[in-house]
This record gives C-alpha cells, sequence and structure tokens, in this order.
C-alpha cells in the first residue's frame, strides 16, 4: 500500500519523493561507541541542524547558501562547529559515573546575531553560545608586527588596535551551566514559549529553570513516592506548550499523558488533562506495559494536537479529546510476535522519538534495520524508507522498503527474521519548514529532501 | 595639543618627553587585549586614563571605534565597558560630541547578557542628559528608532527602556512618532519585549502629557493586562502603581480599576501573586477610598487564595497593609476585615504560608494596642509558638521586641520556654543554629535573671553538640552574651564552666574550651584572660592529641594580643618553642605561624609607640632568620587544598529537596 507507482510518502497533500542528499560520518563498519548520534535537532529557522553524540560533543551543521553554479544542490548542510558539550564525571559522595553522553540539545529562538542551544547529558544541562567573528585587531604598542618586543623606552606615540577583517571563525563558549538538580537521568529539556524559562526532566521530577539563573530552580512536578518500593511509573518525556506557556505535558512508562497548567498552582502535582487510552483486553500480554511505555512525546507546530511514540506505534492526541487518539499509526506491527526475543535482547527498551513535518501533515520516526517511517495523516499513507549508503547518489530517489509479514515473499520485500535489530533509527529531524530531514543511523547523519522536479 | 599628536609624530598626546608618561598607557592599551581575562578587565576600567592621554580627538576617531567591535568579549568586560562609557562626556570633547559614544553603547545594547544590555541602556540614559536638543533629535532619537526596529529582540528590549528619557526633550512632531514607536514594541511579537515594554510602561507614562496618558498609554495597559502570556500580565500589575498615581479619582475608578480588579482574579497564580507583592504600593497609589472599597475585599480573597505561594505574598503584607490604613478607623477596619482571616492563617496547612506570617504578625500589636493584642492577637502567637514547623516558632521568636514594647515580655515567657527549648534540641541543626543565633536577642529582652535561671543551662549545651557548626555557633554566642552582660556575669557563670570542659575526655570538647577563650578573651579583657584563661591553654599544649596542641598554637597567636609583655615572654614564648619542636607537622607549623604572627602584632606594637622609623625590628621571641621555613608553609598550604569540597553536594541536597523548593524567593525569581 505504501508509496504506490513509486510515490513516497506526500507530506503536504502531493505525491513527493524524498532523494538523497548528504550523509555525515565515518564509513567504517566498526563503529567507536563515542561516535554514536544520540540527538538531533532544528533550530528555528531550519538553516542550523545540531547533532549530540555519546562522546559528548555537539556537531552543528550550517545549511550552504543556494548555489547558482550548481542547481541541484539545494543547500547542503556543511560543519559550521564542532565542541566538546559535557565531559565523563564522576559523583563521589554517590560513587556513580556520569556519562557525558548528549541526551538531548534544544535550540533557543534568535535573540541576536549568534545562536544560542542548550544540551544535556545526564544530570547538568548547558547553555552555549555559538557566534562568529570576523574581525581581529591589530597593533600593539609593546610589540612590533612580528610579536617582537619593543624597547620600552623608545615608544614615542601611542597606537589604539585598529580591526582588521581577517577568515570567518565560529566560536561555541558555554555560557551557562545548570547543574546539581537531577537525582535521576535527565531525559528531557524543552524552552517555554515565554522565551526565559524551560524545563527540565528526569525520570521522577520535572523542574523548571530561568535561563539566567543557574543556581535555583523549582520542582514542578515530583512523582517520587515516599517508599520507592511503592513506584510503579516513571517520567518518560516532557515538552512545553508551543504557544502557551503555562501548558506543559508529561509523558510515563505507562502509556499516559498528563497536562499540566502552571496557571493553576505552583506545583503541578495534580494534571489538569489526562490523556490515555483505554487497553484493549484481548491484546494484553506480558510485555503488554513495557510496549506501552511512551518514549518521546511532541506537540504539533499549531499547538492544537501531540504525538506520543511507544514501542510499536505513533499516536495523534487532539489535546481536547483525553479518552483516546485522533490517529494510530503501526510502526512496525510484525514486531509483535517477535517480542520475546526483543525482550531478551534489550531492544523492547529501545527509546524511538518522533517529529513533525513544518505544515503538521505528516509524522516521522525510526524502527530496526535503519529503516524509518512516514506517516501522512490528510491522505492516511504511509512509507518505509531506508537510510543506507548503498543508494547515496546525490539526487537518488529513495526506494520505498516492504518487510513481509508472513506468507509468500515477494521481490523487494525483506523478511522479518532478516531484520538487523542493531541498526535503529531513534533520533529524526524534520525542517522547520521545508521537506528536509535528518536521520540518525547509528553513527551516520543522514539527510534527504524532496525532490523537485 | 593633545590632539595634534598623531602616531608617530613626535611626543605621544600626554606631553612631556614621552617615555616615562607613555610606557604606562601603551600597557593598558595592549592589556585591553590581553588574553587574561583580568587583565583586560583592569585596563577597561582605566579607560578614562587612556582617553585622557589620546586626548579627544583620537578618542572618537580611533578609541571608540576599536570599542564598537569589541563586544566580543566576557560579559564582565562588556559590563564595565557599558559603565565606563556613561561617564565618557568629557573625554570626548562634552556634550557637543556626546553622539560619539552612541555607537559602543548600540552594538552593547544588543547583546544577550541582560546585565550587559540594562548596562548600557543605563549609560545611553545617562548621556542622554547630555546631549543637546538639536543632538538629542538628530543622533539619539535615531538610535532609539533603530533599535526600537531592530530584527532582534535584544536590541528591541534595550529601546524600551530609553523613550522615557528623549521623549520630554523632543519636539512635538518627533513625540507623536515616538509614542508610535512604544506602542509598536508594546504589541511587540516577543514575549520577551512586550515584557519590557509593560515594564517600563510606568515609568513612559510619567513622562507623558495627561491626555496622552489616558487616550493612549491606559489602552496600552488594559491590552498587556490581559496578555495571552501570564508572564506579561504580571508585569502590568507594577505598571499599574505608576499610572494610578498619575491619573484622578475618577479617572482611576474608570480607567485603571476593572483592569486591576481583573488581575486580582487571574487565571494565573502568579498575576495574583503579583498583586499581592505589590500590594502596599498599590494601597498608596490608590488612595485611602478605593482601598476600603476594592483593595480590602481583594486582599481578603489574597489570604484564603487557592495557591500557598499566593497566600504567602499577601501573609508578607498584612502589616504593612494595616500600617498604611487611615488611622481614623483603622482598628475596626483589622479587627472586623483583616482579624477573621488572619486567625484562618495561623492554621493554614502550608508551612511557608504560616512562617510567612509569622514573620509579621507581631508587627500588629502596636497598631492595635496593648488590650486587643491580649484579647485577640496573644494567642495567635501562643498558638504558633506551639506550631510544628520550626521556622513559624523561630519567627516569632525573632520578633519578641515588638510584643515587647506594647504588652511585656512576662505574658509570652511562660509558653516561650518551652518553645525555646524545643528549637534548642530540635533534631535539625539548622534549626538549632537559628534559635542560637536569636538567644542574645532574647538574652536581652528577658534580662539577666531569667536568662541565668532558665536559659544559660541551654547555651553550655550546645557548646558540646555533636555538630561542629553549632558547637561555633556556640561560642561566637557566648562572646556576644558576655558583651550584653559585662565580664563580672562572665566570670562567674561562663568562663569556670568552659575552662572546666577542658579535662573533658572528649578532644572535640577539650577544643571547644580554645574556642571559647578564642572568641571571650577580648570581651572579658586582660585580667581575666592572663589569670584564668592563659594557665589553662598553656596546660594544654601537653595533650596527647596533636589537633589540641595546634590549637594550643593557634589560641595562643589570637590571644598574644590581650595579653602583657611580661606573660608573653615568661609564659607564652616557651610553651610556643617547644611546641615548635613538635614531633607532628602541623602543631610545627602552627606554633611557628604563631609564633611570627604574635611577634609581628608585638613588633607592630612597638613600632607604633617606641620606633618612628622602621628599622628591621621584626620579632620579639627570636632573630628573623628563625621565624619560618618557607618550604614548610608551602606544603601545608597543598594540604589544604587537597580537602574534597563536600559543601558543595550538601548544597545539593538542600536545593533538590521538597521542602525548600516552594521558596518564597519566587516572586524575585520570575520579575527579575
Amino acid at each position: 500500500m505504501a508509496g504506490a507507482g513509486g510515490g513516497g510518502c506526500p507530506a503536504g497533500g502531493n505525491d513527493l519523493q524524498w532523494c538523497f542528499s548528504q550523509v555525515k560520518g565515518a564509513i567504517d563498519e566498526d563503529v567507536a561507541e563515542a561516535d554514536i548520534i544520540s540527538t538531533v535537532e532544528f533550530n528555528y529557522s531550519g538553516d542550523l541542524l545540531a547533532t549530540g553524540d555519546k562522546g559528548g560533543r555537539v556537531v552543528i551543521f550550517q545549511r550552504e547558501q543556494e548555489n547558482k553554479s550548481r542547481p541541484h544542490s539545494r543547500g547542503e548542510y556543511n560543519v559550521y562547529s564542532t565542541f566538546q558539550s559535557h565531559e565523563p564525571e564522576f559523583d563521589y559522595l554517590k560513587s556513580l559515573e556520569i556519562e557525558e553522553k548528549i541526551n538531548k540539545i534544544r535550540w533557543l529562538p534568535q535573540q541576536n546575531a549568534a545562536h544560542f542551544l542548550l544540551s544535556t547529558n545526564d544530570k547538568t544541562i548547558k547553555l552555549w553560545k555559538i557566534s562568529e567573528r570576523d574581525k581581529r585587531a591589530e597593533g600593539y604598542n609593546l610589540k612590533d608586527e612580528d610579536g617582537r618586543l619593543r624597547d620600552p623606552f623608545r615608544i614615542t606615540a601611542l597606537r589604539v588596535p585598529v580591526l582588521k577583517p581577517m577568515d570567518l571563525m565560529v566560536e561555541a563558549s558555554p555560557r551557562r551551566v545548570f547543574a546539581n538538580a537531577h537525582t535521576y537521568h535527565v531525559n528531557s529539556i524543552s524552552v517555554n514559549s515565554d522565551h526565559e524559562t524551560y524545563l527540565s526532566a528526569d525520570d521522577l521530577r520535572i523542574n523548571l529553570w530561568h535561563l539566567e539563573i543557574t543556581d535555583r530552580s523549582f520542582n514542578i512536578v515530583d512523582i517520587k513516592p515516599a517508599n520507592m518500593e511503592e513506584l510503579t511509573e516513571v517520567i518518560t518525556a516532557a515538552e512545553f506548550h508551543p504557544h502557551q506557556c503555562n501548558v506543559f505535558v508529561y509523558s510515563s512508562s505507562k502509556g499516559t499523558i498528563r497536562l499540566c497548567d502552571m496557571r493553576s498552582s505552583a506545583l503541578c502535582d495534580r494534571h489538569s488533562k489526562f490523556f490515555e487510552e483505554p487497553e484493549d483486553p484481548s491484546s494484553r500480554s506480558f510485555f503488554s506495559e513495557i510496549i506501552s511505555s511512551i518514549s518521546d512525546v511532541k506537540f504539533s507546530h499549531s499547538g492544537r494536537y501531540m504525538m506520543t511514540r511507544d514501542y510499536l506505534s505513533v499516536k495523534v492526541w487532539d489535546l481536547n479529546m483525553e479518552s483516546r487518539p485522533v490517529e494510530t499509526h503501526q510502526v512496525h506491527e510484525y514486531l509483535r510476535s517477535k517480542l520475546c526475543s526483543l525482550y531478551e535482547n534489550d531492544c523492547i527498551f529501545d527509546k524511538f522519538e518522533c517529529c513533525w513535518n513544518g505544515s503538521d501533515s505528516a509524522v516521522m520516526t525510526g524502527s530496526y534495520n535503519n529503516f524509518f517511517r512516514m506517516f501522512d495523516r490528510n491522505a492516511r499513507r504511509d512509507v518505509t524508507l531506508e537510510a543506507s549508503r548503498e543508494n547515496s547518489k546525490p539526487r537518488a530517489s529513495l526506494k520505498p522498503r516492504k518487510v513481509c509479514t508472513g506468507g509468500k515473499r515477494k521481490k523487494d520485500e525483506i523478511s522479518v527474521d532478516s531484520l538487523d535489530f542493531n541498526k535503529k533509527i531513534l533520533h529524526t529531524a524534520w525542517h522547520p519548514t521545508e521537506n528536509i530531514i535528518a536521520v540518525a543511523a547509528t553513527n551516520n547523519l543522514y539527510i534527504f529532501q524532496d525532490k523537485i522536479n | 595639543m593633545a590632539g595634534a599628536a598623531g602616531p608617530g609624530i613626535g611626543p605621544g598626546a600626554a606631553g612631556g618627553d614621552g617615555d616615562d608618561s607613555l610606557y604606562p598607557i601603551a600597557v593598558l592599551i595592549d592589556e585591553l587585549r590581553n588574553e587574561d581575562v583580568q587583565l583586560r578587565l583592569n585596563s577597561i576600567k582605566k579607560l578614562s586614563t587612556i582617553a585622557l592621554a589620546l586626548g579627544v580627538e583620537r578618542t572618537r576617531t580611533e578609541l571608540l571605534p576599536f570599542l564598537t567591535d569589541t563586544i566580543y568579549d566576557e560579559d564582565e568586560v562588556l559590563l564595565a565597558l557599558a559603565e565606563q562609557l556613561g561617564n565618557f562626556t568629557g573625554l570626548v570633547g562634552g556634550p557637543d560630541f556626546a553622539h560619539c559614544l552612541l555607537p559602543p553603547l548600540e552594538s552593547l545594547a544588543t547583546v544577550e547578557e541582560t546585565v550587559v544590555r540594562d548596562k548600557a541602556v543605563e549609560s545611553l540614559r545617562q548621556i542622554s542628559q547630555e546631549h543637546t536638543p538639536v543632538a538629542l533629535e538628530a543622533h539619539f532619537v535615531p538610535l532609539v528608532k533603530r533599535l526600537a526596529s531592530g530584527d532582534w529582540f535584544t536590541s528591541r528590549t534595550s529601546a524600551c527602556g530609553l523613550f522615557s528619557v528623549c521623549y520630554p526633550r523632543a519636539s512635538n512632531a518627533l513625540k507623536a512618532e515616538i509614542r508610535q514607536c512604544f506602542r509598536s514594541l508594546c504589541t511587540d511579537d516577543t514575549p520577551m519585549v512586550r515584557r519590557a515594554a509593560a515594564s517600563k510602561l510606568g515609568e513612559f507614562a510619567k513622562v507623558l502629557e495627561l491626555d496622552s496618558v489616558k487616550s493612549e498609554i491606559v489602552p496600552l495597559f488594559t491590552n498587556l493586562a490581559s496578555d495571552e502570556q501570564d508572564s506579561v500580565r504580571l508585569l502590568a500589575v507594577e505598571a499599574c502603581v505608576s499610572i494610578a498615581q498619575l491619573l484622578s479619582q475618577d479617572d482611576l475608578e474608570a480607567l485603571v480599576m476593572p483592569t486591576l480588579r481583573q488581575a486580582a482574579e487571574d487565571k494565573s497564580w502568579r498575576v495574583r501573586y503579583m498583586v499581592a507583592d505589590k500590594f502596599s504600593e498599590l494601597q498608596k497609589a490608590v488612595g485611602p477610598k478605593i482601598t476600603l472599597s476594592d483593595l480590602i475585599p481583594a486582599f481578603q480573597n489574597l489570604l484564603k487564595d487557592c495557591e500557598a505561594e499566593v497566600r504567602a505574598a499577601a501573609a508578607h503584607k498584612v502589616k504593612e497593609l494595616c500600617e498604611n490604613l487611615p488611622i481614623e478607623g483603622r482598628e475596626t477596619i483589622i479587627m472586623n476585615q483583616i482579624l477573621p482571616y488572619i486567625k484562618e492563617l495561623v492554621s493554614d496547612t502550608n508551612q511557608h504560608v504560616k512562617s510567612a506570617l509569622a514573620s509579621v504578625i507581631m508587627g500588629l500589636s502596636t497598631i492595635l494596642g496593648k488590650e486587643n493584642t491580649i484579647e485577640h492577637l496573644l494567642p495567635l502567637f501562643l498558638a504558633q509558638l506551639k506550631d510544628e514547623c520550626p521556622e513559624v516558632r523561630l519567627n516569632i521568636i525573632s520578633n519578641l521586641d515588638c510584643v515587647n514594647e506594647v504588652i511585656g515580655i512576662r505574658q509570652l515567657s511562660q509558653s516561650l520556654l518551652p518553645a525555646i527549648v524545643e528549637l534548642a534540641e530540635d533534631a535539625k541543626w539548622r534549626v538549632r543554629l537559628a534559635i542560637i543565633e536569636y538567644m542574645p536577642l532574647l538574652a536581652g529582652q528577658l534580662g539577666v535573671e531569667f536568662f541565668d535561671e532558665k536559659l544559660n543551662s541551654l547555651c553550655m549545651a550546645w557548646l558540646v553538640d555533636h555538630v561542629y557548626a553549632i558547637r561555633e555557633a556556640a561560642t561566637s554566642n557566648l562572646m556576644k552574651l558576655v558583651q550584653k552582660f559585662g565580664t563580672e556575669w562572665a566570670q562567674n557563670t561562663i568562663v569556670p564552666k568552659v575552662l572546666v570542659m577542658a579535662n573533658d575526655p572528649n578532644y572535640l570538647h577539650r577544643m571547644t574550651t580554645l574556642f571559647c577563650i578564642n572568641a571571650l578573651s577580648e570581651a572579658c579583657g586582660q585580667e581575666i584572660t592572663t589569670k584564668q584563661m592563659l594557665p589553662i591553654v598553656l596546660k594544654m599544649a601537653g595533650d596527647q592529641v596533636a589537633n589540641v596542641r595546634f590549637n594550643v598554637a593557634k589560641s595562643l597567636q589570637k590571644i598574644g594580643p590581650i595579653l602583657d609583655t611580661e606573660a608573653l615572654q615568661e609564659e607564652v614564648k616557651p610553651v610556643l618553642q617547644k611546641l615548635g619542636q613538635d614531633e607532628d607537622m602541623d602543631v610545627k607549623y602552627f606554633a611557628q605561624e604563631a609564633i611570627s604572627g604574635t611577634c609581628v602584632s608585638a613588633a607592630r606594637k612597638y613600632q607604633r609607640h617606641t620606633c618612628p622609623t622602621r628599622n628591621g625590628r621584626t620579632s620579639a621571641f627570636f632573630p628573623k632568620a628563625e621565624t619560618n621555613t618557607p618550604g614548610l608553609k608551602k606544603e601545608h598550604k597543598q594540604k589544604i587544598k587537597k580537602v574534597p569540597h563536600i559543601l558543595h553536594f550538601l548544597l545539593n541536597e538542600i536545593f533538590t529537596s521538597r521542602s525548600s523548593h516552594q521558596s518564597l524567593f519566587r516572586g524575585a525569581w520570575f520579575t527579575k
């Protein structure tokens, strides 16, 4: 059913053909753990694309200006800045190692010529400034041009340094460090639409920060039971509403989502909305609870909907309807019969993320075997695509892939048993206004674009 | 002359024969770009020296253009630069050239760091006053308009603070333009800008003509007060104070009160919090009539708000509100309309609300007088003294002086004592620490008899507390008590008990004796120190625990200046010499420190009185060469450095704990 007639996922209503644009990262078969990409995020304009990896590094790609000599390369993304955001640390009091892995990156709305982003590992959130410098001061009084010292007694006139143009230099500097507020692992950060606060969520608590204040944060949600043995549920993701500065949601390992209104009270332990789909008793199994855990929650750009990802599906909820999602898209239903082995190899605990396209008409999320899925919400069509180097010629169209689900395997189909579960696509990002997507496949970042005919 | 000196031509602008006077300036200029931030900062702070040396023309043509582009620097450097430029008019050639300072300040007004931007705006405001009316229109107003229409919201937020300084001096045509500019910022897309505009709305209203206030500011105010973002709405409450002051009662009622009533019942607790927080200002701004008709009912609602933060903010304002009521009829209003709500709050479910109330409630007694206090307030105080939350009890105890004036403390002392004892023995050491800090105050209020009878034993018990911070506070408490009650009292009640501890089997307690002596010696004076304390200290020099011994050395250093020379020479010196040969490295180190330390202080005294010329006499005990070994000192310093930073982690614990999170500083936080 997917992509009938060779068409890809239509993102704007019209049929849309995705084609390869770029791939970043080494080709080597053996992948260094530190190089594995752990988060991908476009900035508000889409001109910058940030990735974080398990080695604590952040790499920022910038879209090149349209090039007249190469009309078909519609603004490629090239490395703009690379910096070490987090270092491995050791908590001496608790005898715990703190990994440097970047869990999340969030851009701040642009406020001046520089760009700002928040990056976080398990414990510490940092605010980074990425700025350009194209001028350099020249001329010293006590040194000559070659750096030789002048005789201080022969200074007869004062020289004021003069600024001269130089090659563009991009600097990343840490502006703030928000530390020591999380006892558990930070899974989400989200910037508020008021542009002055953000939230950070760990397994049991959500804190609210002011972007300019690092020594104080406010705990707005705390689900830690008095007795940890009574713990039945953890926070898996949290996000602010894109426009209403007082509204945020958080998802739980039980597959539910709570929406809180910060206006009603300073502590948001009591939610104002509770989204939960009643469980179908017929499909209940040992794994029901594990696979219903939500790994990501994202508001649509309009703020009307939100999307949640659980192990086997993506659900779109209307904020005005708490009883069930308005759409449920199966990501890889064929794995339902494989849950037992997925449990054994721990894959069942993989945290897949999901994202919206710019107009909220399509959603994307990852799967195994370097497959990723797109769902067109209007046309009710979906497609499976693959991020691979095999077809990585510029402007080469992506062929829709199909997984054989029992019966006879057709040509071009791949059987469930031959899927590679080590190649998982957990992190994807969609350009905020155009049909450009970034897909993180282990240590490689693939960028795909729609094909212009 | 200064302007004439160009690079390379003749002597520098500083004049004279160049070399000597130019060199320091040359260093300063070069250090503007040093890699070390501290050196850059020093240079920037001496910018006026550089400018003076360069002369006005070179400052304008060379230094300022360079500074305009230095916005890449660290915040602290930029902050210093923004501050310097505010006082630079004289250095660029006076008011006629003040506009030359605008470009660097304009670029500083667009940086992302709020403190730097604010400082740049402050300096711009300062400089605006130095502009001639013509220059203001030709340079300053265009700058404001540029900032106001900038691409980035940092520049637009900075613009908001500049309208009120250029408006009064602008021509009528320009005034209309400026108002238009401000209007557009009030409806900016970015909440940051709307917040900046809202926070400057009151200030701008003050410089506007009354008609414009009514026709333009009030609609803007109404709009901002119903903004979709509560972070904007809450700032409108602040503007309300300024606007209300400008309008007549009738206008106020018609134009502002509907918005204020709405704010007091806003859906967002943060806005209601703001109303509570600004209540005294609002009360003064709207006058007594509207206060009675509108604000008192609003206040009653805030006191029983569903959000604890709001109740706490309102509770904080109870005393000020009552104080500011018109004297006539005040008592009746308080008794009938406020007190019933206060009574409810005493048993509030939230401890922050209760402690906020406890911090001000005692102040009501002076307003209500003796009879009402005894009949109505005293039961509340007594209930609060028994509150389960220590903070509430502490707040009551710390404000006892208000009640003391009105009804005397005896009324309370029956309940006071159990409350104090309970706090003194609280399981949380921070609570114990807090009550210790109030001891001198309590001692003053309760008098020496009561103190000796009931509280003295507590003070002594803290000396052997198992937490160091408590023992430390207990020693400094003793010192304050001695200052209050005098040396005779000290000699009879405190000193003997302290000295007995020198024989305690626990070395920590023995050390406490030393710490007490350190603290008390000065307050007790030479006689007690020499006759009673010194023998004990000297005796402890033979203690078997090294920590005690080196604290003996430290104590001797501390009390040295109080002792006379005879005692120093004959008693202290031999003991320190002996400790200086101790087998323990630390004891040796501190003994030597003490020897050189006491020497220096003795020597200084000596120099001051007898020896007007400095003649190298530095030691009363030893010739100079023997004083200390530099190597040892270094080693010791490293040793100290290695101590792990535990406090850091302790703070985190406090930081994340749920009980402290609902900090009442929140108000300050989000209005920042």
